[in-house]
């Protein structure tokens, strides 16, 4: 925790539970997320720590029959209150899914959705966003002739790629990566990381992965969850050369998960 | 011992055989008679001109142009309830006693006999509303009968829209009515079509709705407004063999307008079976 | 949720409560403009009355020939339709390659989609001519030849329904049934079946609502004779056909205009009380199988 104080905290977990009816799948948990850094949320399957990514843009409104207690601070802002506009939440804090989910629709329409629902009509201002943010996903070069092709067309790596630039269209802070590279092949997916690393001089990056390496390839900070707790937190190096509690160690020498 | 079941086998599957056969069969006699038989009534004057001396000779354009504004009048009623509807059901309520209440009544009212339908236009439409006999009481009353297929039809189609890209929908900070109107529906545009064209091909050919609500044993006239009653090709198919004085001629002439009828049916459902069939393998 | 989503939401259940509006349309109408005409004859004379004369003086009222008259129908077309469509569910399910199912289910639907004037007319000018000349009868349009027809329209109905009871049954019963060492036969009628049994009679309730509700096939093929039936090839007037054929000569408001719609309840209750129990079965079926209802 030596370099910790230099560091401005994003987001704060402040004693998160959260039930799918009467099931409880998050623990109090407590975290500090940094701003411009990576964080990577690891864990074995049903740890919950999808469950917690989705809760920093409330995704899980979606989720009927569910329930969440104590606060999640963006900018010192519990996100849960009343008076949060979720769509206004949802355009800061932008999600890249597990699966590349393009809508079936051009390539340029695609990247102009988020500032289309928006309501911005000016088509030099959306031209000039969609094209800064494609440059951004180091997608430019490969599409910049297609624009007006649909982008199911795009190979799954290159999907992942728009997925990842639609996002930063609408100027997000903060970005939620879902195992971002869980369908993808190994070159797409060393793409997707160096895109990752890229990417954190501008924003707050936090990525659930299932992959210890890509974990340990991308992350500043590694937190290890099970079963609905926070086990342990902290800079990735430590975390992974010399973890604290029993568990991590165990999950990382690949005992369990 | 092997022998004996696989003789049996042999036996069960040929007597399978004979069942789709008797299908097949059927169906392509109806479209053999049909077609024989009608194909001699078709003629320019046969699709434009008013029935002439006594429905002996001239058209049965007023009956093609009576079922043309029924059908589209009948698909204004139910599409925008039917997808409304469907949107309702899939995105909007929770698993509850409502959607079950909804549930129920569309699955039953599926079940309605057609002639039911009839009785329900004729009290409402036509005697309480007083429309009248007429296109509007018609299409209301052939609207409200093809509601649960659009229905289901929408359904299924906005079911089928994978649930991860409403969820980049929202992440990108859309609203739900956003997303519905920009993702969903056009996503599943082609289901709701499909739904749309086989509901033109029934409504195009039921008969006992519009017998008391807008259906005309003659006319003289193309109809003038959505008040007029109307010609409509299966009801004149109808009126041609029951009220005919001259059963020879007028029995070519409903041969013709079966003809009408079975293509337009044949065509349109033929193109919604395929639509789907393409649809299903888009999405796997 | 903000306030414009709210009036969304709101609005959407509203229009989504339609169905239910018409549906209870229906029953009230049904019910309004049935009931004086039980309140003339008495509800039980009127269901069971044998005489069906509306015009003649006095008239008289009693539906049970042309209740008769539909159930001699419906369940004669059913012995043509579910050997014939359960048959041909069998066979698109088990025995047609990929190839002839592409095909084949279009082709049922297709025939399914056909209008009823069609068969009406298909039967009149074609079939009837046919049994009257097979059975030496003095007329083609009876009870039999409107059996037929509506079985050739109810085996898309019953086709389709079993086969996708069909094909809900889960794919392990059947390897388990390979691997025990039974023909695809043994399985198919041992295991498969039986599996489905529920699920294809849900067909066969379908099948016969949607027959009796058949209005203009029976109008054209049966002949019309508001009788009780003593023979298959019986003319005879169902519930549909009389409602139908009737509507035009009754002087609205009148008794014979309330016993229409008296037809049309009862009607109405029939089918509904055979949707439900279909309903019923179909969701058994499913969660037998474990399965969403």
């Amino acid at each position: 925790m030596d370099n910790n104080l230099k560091e401005t905290v994003r987001v704060k977990a402040d004693n998160i539970n959260f039930f799918y009816g009467s099931k409880k799948a998050l623990n109090g948990i407590n975290m500090d997320i940094y701003a411009n850094k990576v964080t990577a949320l690891i864990g074995p399957s049903g740890c919950g720590k999808s469950t917690f990514l989705r809760l920093i843009n409330r995704m899980n409104d979606l989720v009927t029959s569910s329930r969440v207690e104590g606060q999640l601070l963006l900018d010192n802002k519990n996100i849960f209150d009343k008076d949060v506009d979720v769509v206004e939440l949802r355009r800061k804090v932008g999600m890249v899914f597990q699966k590349p989910n393009p809508f079936p629709k051009s390539i340029y329409e695609n990247m102009a959705y988020g500032l289309e629902i928006k309501g911005v009509k000016d088509k030099k201002f959306t031209d000039e966003k969609v094209f800064e943010s494609l440059k951004k996903a180091a997608l430019w070069d490969e599409i910049k002739d297609r624009l007006n092709d649909s982008a199911l067309r795009l190979s799954g790596g290159q999907q992942q790629r728009l997925c990842i630039a639609r996002c930063l269209v609408v100027e997000p802070e903060v970005i939620l990566f879902d195992e971002p590279c869980a369908s993808l092949d190994p070159i797409s997916t060393r793409k997707i990381e160096e895109l990752i690393i890229e990417l954190k001089q501008f924003y707050t990056i936090i990525i659930v992965t299932h992959n210890m390496q890509q974990a340990a390839r991308v992350s500043d900070y590694t937190a290890f969850m099970y079963l609905g707790d926070l086990i342990e937190f902290g800079p990735t190096e430590k975390l992974f050369t010399v973890p604290k509690d029993k568990r991590t160690e165990e999950y990382l020498t690949g005992k369990f998960g | 011992m092997i022998i004996k079941s696989i003789n049996t086998q042999r036996l069960g599957f040929a007597a399978l055989f004979v069942c789709i056969i008797i299908a097949l069969l059927v169906l392509g006699s109806l479209i053999y008679f049909i077609f024989s038989n009608g194909i001699s009534s078709f003629s320019w004057t046969f699709f434009t001109d008013i029935p002439r001396k006594s429905m002996t000779a001239g058209g049965v354009g007023p009956a093609i142009i009576g079922t043309i504004y029924l059908v589209i009048g009948s698909i204004i009623v139910a599409l925008p309830l039917g997808v409304i509807t469907a949107i309702y059901l899939c995105e909007y309520s929770p698993k509850n006693l409502i959607v079950n209440i909804i549930r129920l009544s569309v699955n039953n009212l599926a079940g309605v006999p057609s002639v039911v339908f009839g009785l329900f236009g004729l009290a409402v439409f036509v005697k309480l509303f007083n429309f009248h006999v007429s296109i509007l009481s018609g299409s209301l009353t052939l609207g409200i009968l093809i509601l649960p297929g659009i229905i289901s039809a929408s359904y299924e189609a906005i079911i089928a829209v994978p649930q991860s890209l409403r969820e980049a929908s929202y992440a990108l900070g859309a609203t739900q009515i956003q997303t519905i109107g920009r993702i969903v529906l056009p996503a599943a545009l082609p289901g709701i079509l499909t739904g749309i064209i086989l509901g033109v091909g029934r409504a195009a050919g039921e008969t006992a709705p519009i017998l008391f609500t807008a259906a005309t044993f003659y006319a003289r006239t193309y109809p003038t407004s959505i008040m007029s009653d109307t010609m409509a090709l299966p009801y004149h198919i109808y009126v041609l063999m029951t009220e005919g004085t001259h059963p020879e001629v007028q029995k070519m002439i409903a041969y013709g307008c079966a003809l009408i009828l079975l293509i337009l049916v044949l065509a349109v459902s033929g193109i919604a079976i395929y639509l789907r069939q393409r649809q299903r393998r888009k999405y796997g | 949720m903000k306030i414009s989503e709210k009036i969304y939401k709101n609005t959407f259940m509203v229009v989504a409560f339609s169905s239910l509006v018409f549906l209870t349309g229906i029953v009230l109408v049904l019910f309004i403009e049935g009931l004086p005409a039980f309140s003339v004859t008495g509800v039980l004379s009127f269901i069971f009355g044998k005489s069906w004369y509306p015009t003649s003086t006095p008239p008289e009222f009693g539906i049970m020939p042309l209740i008769s008259a539909s159930f001699v129908v419906s369940v004669g077309a059913m012995l043509f339709a579910i050997p014939i469509g359960i048959g041909s569910a069998l066979y698109i399910h088990e025995i047609a390659g990929e190839k002839q199912k592409m095909f084949l289910k279009p082709i049922i639907e297709l025939l399914g989609a056909i209008p009823s004037i069609i068969f009406g007319f298909f039967g009149m000018v074609i079939v009837a001519p046919l049994v009257q000349k097979l059975f030496n009868l003095s007329t083609g349009q009876c009870a039999f030849t409107g059996a037929l027809i509506l079985g050739v329209m109810a085996i898309p109905v019953v086709c389709s329904i079993a086969e996708d009871a069909l094909s809900v049954v889960p794919r392990s019963f059947r390897e388990a049934s390979f691997a025990l060492g039974a023909n695809r036969w043994q399985t198919l009628w041992k295991v498969i079946i039986p599996a489905a049994g529920s699920g294809i009679s849900t067909a066969i309730v379908l099948g016969i609502s949607r027959v009796m509700g058949e209005t203009m096939t029976v109008l054209l093929v049966t002949g019309g004779a508001a009788q009780i039936p003593n023979s298959i090839f019986s003319p005879v007037r169902p519930m549909t056909s009389t409602i139908a054929a009737e509507m035009g000569e009754a002087a609205v408001g009148g008794t014979h205009f309330h016993a229409l719609f008296a037809i049309g309840l009862v009607l109405f209750v029939i089918t509904l009380i055979l949707n439900m129990i279909a309903e019923y079965i179909g969701r058994k079926y499913r969660l037998k199988l474990g399965l969403d209802v």
